[in-house]
């Protein structure tokens, strides 16, 4: 045993910096302090609530994997024989219809925004790639139904695979295989893609707004005067 | 930041932020997020409940619209049925769709082999037991050369064919084809050997549930693909009699919608609009033609950041003045 | 479960008829996808118009 007091969980002789796990743990904390993984404030341009629509993005998000789990843990035919199931269908159904909803809205206000700009273009791309996974997870929702509906998008949506080549491994017919990558293959990858854009987010901070021309007095106030009514420092042209 | 970066970056001096913070509990905004998104799913539950249309079953099928049943089986004996004629991931027998050079559908080839005349038709007639006039009928249908076997088929089929399209173009239909007692009755021009009574017999059987079963536990008794039964009521009308009652046929803009009056998938606006529109609305290509397109399309989506003009507009069109209001009256820009 | 739970299970109103379309042209659009799209729009400028709470502490705070 060491004299000398050593921190929980870390080898005694100091960190090793061949290990793997001394690497993998550093460049997680440089990248994101737990200051900057959680801040407790925001930039003050952070003030209207199209911001908010992110965030209820990843509220229907869980509300959609809740009601889910629900139907998974009953398995497929419980909505159709009971109410209590029809209920727990119905939320997630409308799970679904919020979650478009907030998501396309909170797309419109991050475009006009240009909120890819200084370095966030992965925050973009992450995003672009969420709404492109979730189109074919809602998919294979809409055919794992086993009800009319479901017989009729599958015989109408193997026509635009097929012809692509997708529905060769990708069989819209196929309910046990759709049924498969719904509750399992497709959500893990939308939330793997969530959580990277949200550290994305983190990592880079909100996008600033553009710059435009300063008022004589405020213009003044950059030069390290106090501005009239306290307004923020020096800040970079767009 | 690279060369590389620098050519595929659009100008941007955007700086960090070094202004003001003020406390902002993220913690607490998720969670009144998830309050707030639960209610209002709980709200619209309660209002408006969610659709559930039964299914329809090849019984129902076979019982309802007994000749177009029939006009569908037959033609998937003569190999003459859309899924007969396909081409892959089911069949050789047809290339499928493709766009100048690109033929993705017939490189992939087929991943599901379905053999419309044994798997729809012979396969299930042969599970029916003790009936020594319809084991005859299928021994001399087997035995029977391709081109007899054709004939055979073709015959039954014209008078069924002709009606199917008076029907369609709203004329009167031929004297022909008619329904007595539960069966169908063909008045064949030519010798259409044991095909009338082979179609006879899949009819009953299908009217007792029993093509249903067959076709799902063709391969062993658990089964969870329903490609042979759903592509055989595909080729029939029941399926699109109902879609069209519920506004989810293509030129009604279908995949945008649901059953009832509950929202659908008002996502697909883009995906459906190309299908009203020429070349494609009457393309036989128009699924890989408007694929490419989306794919096309989603691929930029992705790379606006990059994209010139594109990547300018919020700039030129001041939406962002909008968001920003309190930010540009704060530090005085106009 | 009680009448209360099972009123609550029950939709107050029933949507299971055959939808209405607004058609325009070769567009046909079913009334919910309509007015799904229309609130989105109305949500989208009511998030931008709208005074966002907060508004003295943004003045008043520390970075």
């Amino acid at each position: 045993m060491s004299a000398t007091p050593t921190t929980p969980g870390t080898a005694p002789a100091g960190p090793d910096m061949h290990s793997w796990t001394v690497k993998v743990r550093e460049a997680g904390v440089e990248a994101l302090p737990p200051e900057k993984l959680l801040p407790d404030g925001q930039p003050t341009y952070v003030a209207s609530w199209i911001y908010m629509f992110g965030v209820a993005s990843i509220a229907s998000l869980i509300v959609i994997i809740t009601s889910g789990s629900i139907l998974a843990l009953k398995g497929p035919a419980w909505w159709h024989d009971t109410s209590i199931g029809h209920f727990f269908n119905s939320i997630h159904m409308w799970g679904v219809e919020l979650f478009f909803f907030v998501m396309v809205v909170h797309l419109w206000g991050k475009y006009w925004m240009a909120a890819w700009r200084g370095g966030r273009t992965r925050v973009w791309i992450t995003g672009a790639i969420i709404f492109l996974v979730a189109v074919p997870t809602a998919l294979t929702g809409y055919v794992s139904q086993q009800n009319f509906d479901a017989q009729w998008i599958a015989t109408q949506a193997k026509d635009g695979l097929n012809s692509v080549g997708v529905g060769a491994f990708f069989n819209v017919t196929n309910f046990g295989q759709m049924y498969s990558w719904h509750i399992l293959l497709l959500p893990v990858a939308v939330v793997l893609l969530v959580s990277a854009h949200v550290l994305l987010v983190r990592t880079h901070g909100v996008v600033p707004p553009f710059e435009l021309e300063k008022r004589p007095e405020f213009a003044a106030a950059a030069d390290g005067a106090p501005a009239p009514d306290g307004a923020a420092g020096a800040e970079g042209q767009s | 930041m690279s060369r590389f970066s620098r050519m595929i970056h659009p100008k941007d001096d955007t700086q960090q932020w070094k202004g003001r913070y003020y406390p902002y509990d993220l913690v607490k905004e998720l969670f009144i997020a998830i309050g707030v998104i639960t209610l209002l799913a709980l709200l619209l539950t309660i209002l408006f409940s969610s659709p559930d249309d039964k299914p329809s079953t090849i019984a129902q099928w076979s019982q309802q619209k007994a000749v177009d049943f029939t006009t569908a089986a037959v033609k998937e004996l003569d190999g003459t049925s859309p899924t007969a004629e396909y081409g892959p991931p089911y069949n050789h027998n047809g290339s499928g769709q493709e766009a100048w050079i690109i033929k993705p559908q017939k490189w992939l080839g087929v991943s599901h082999p379905i053999n419309t005349e044994q798997d729809f038709v012979v396969g299930p007639l042969e599970t029916i037991p003790n009936d020594p006039a319809l084991t005859a009928a299928l021994a001399q249908y087997k035995a029977a050369p391709e081109k007899q076997k054709k004939e055979w088929a073709e015959a039954y089929a014209k008078p069924l064919e002709e009606t199917a399209t008076a029907e369609e173009e709203k004329k009167t239909p031929p004297n022909t084809v008619s329904e007595s007692n539960g069966t169908v009755v063909v008045k064949t021009s030519a010798n259409a050997g044991p095909v009338p009574l082979m179609m006879a017999s899949l009819l009953a059987l299908a009217k007792s549930g029993g093509v249903d079963g067959s076709l799902l536990t063709s391969k062993q008794f658990f089964q969870t693909d329903y490609t042979k039964p759903l592509l055989f009521m595909a080729d029939g009308g029941l399926l699109s009699e109902r879609a069209e009652q519920q506004h989810l046929l293509g030129d009604q803009w279908g995949m945008m919608n649901e059953t009832g009056s509950y929202p659908g998938q008002a996502w697909l606006w883009l995906y459906a609009l190309w299908y009203q529109v020429e070349p494609f609305k009457a393309s036989e290509n128009a699924d890989i033609l408007v694929m490419m397109i989306m794919g096309v399309l989603s691929i930029a989506f992705i790379c606006i950041p990059f994209i010139p003009v594109v990547n300018r507009i919020p700039r030129w069109i001041p939406i962002y003045k909008l968001i920003w209001k309190e930010h540009y009256r704060e530090t005085g820009s106009a | 479960m009680g009448h209360i739970g099972a009123a609550v299970l029950g939709a107050v109103f029933n949507l299971n008829h055959p939808a209405h379309t607004v058609d325009w042209h070769f567009i046909h659009l079913s009334v919910a996808n309509v007015v799904v799209i229309g609130l989105m729009f109305v949500a989208f400028f009511a998030a931008l118009l709208l005074p966002f709470p907060g508004a003295s502490r943004r003045r008043g705070g520390d970075s």
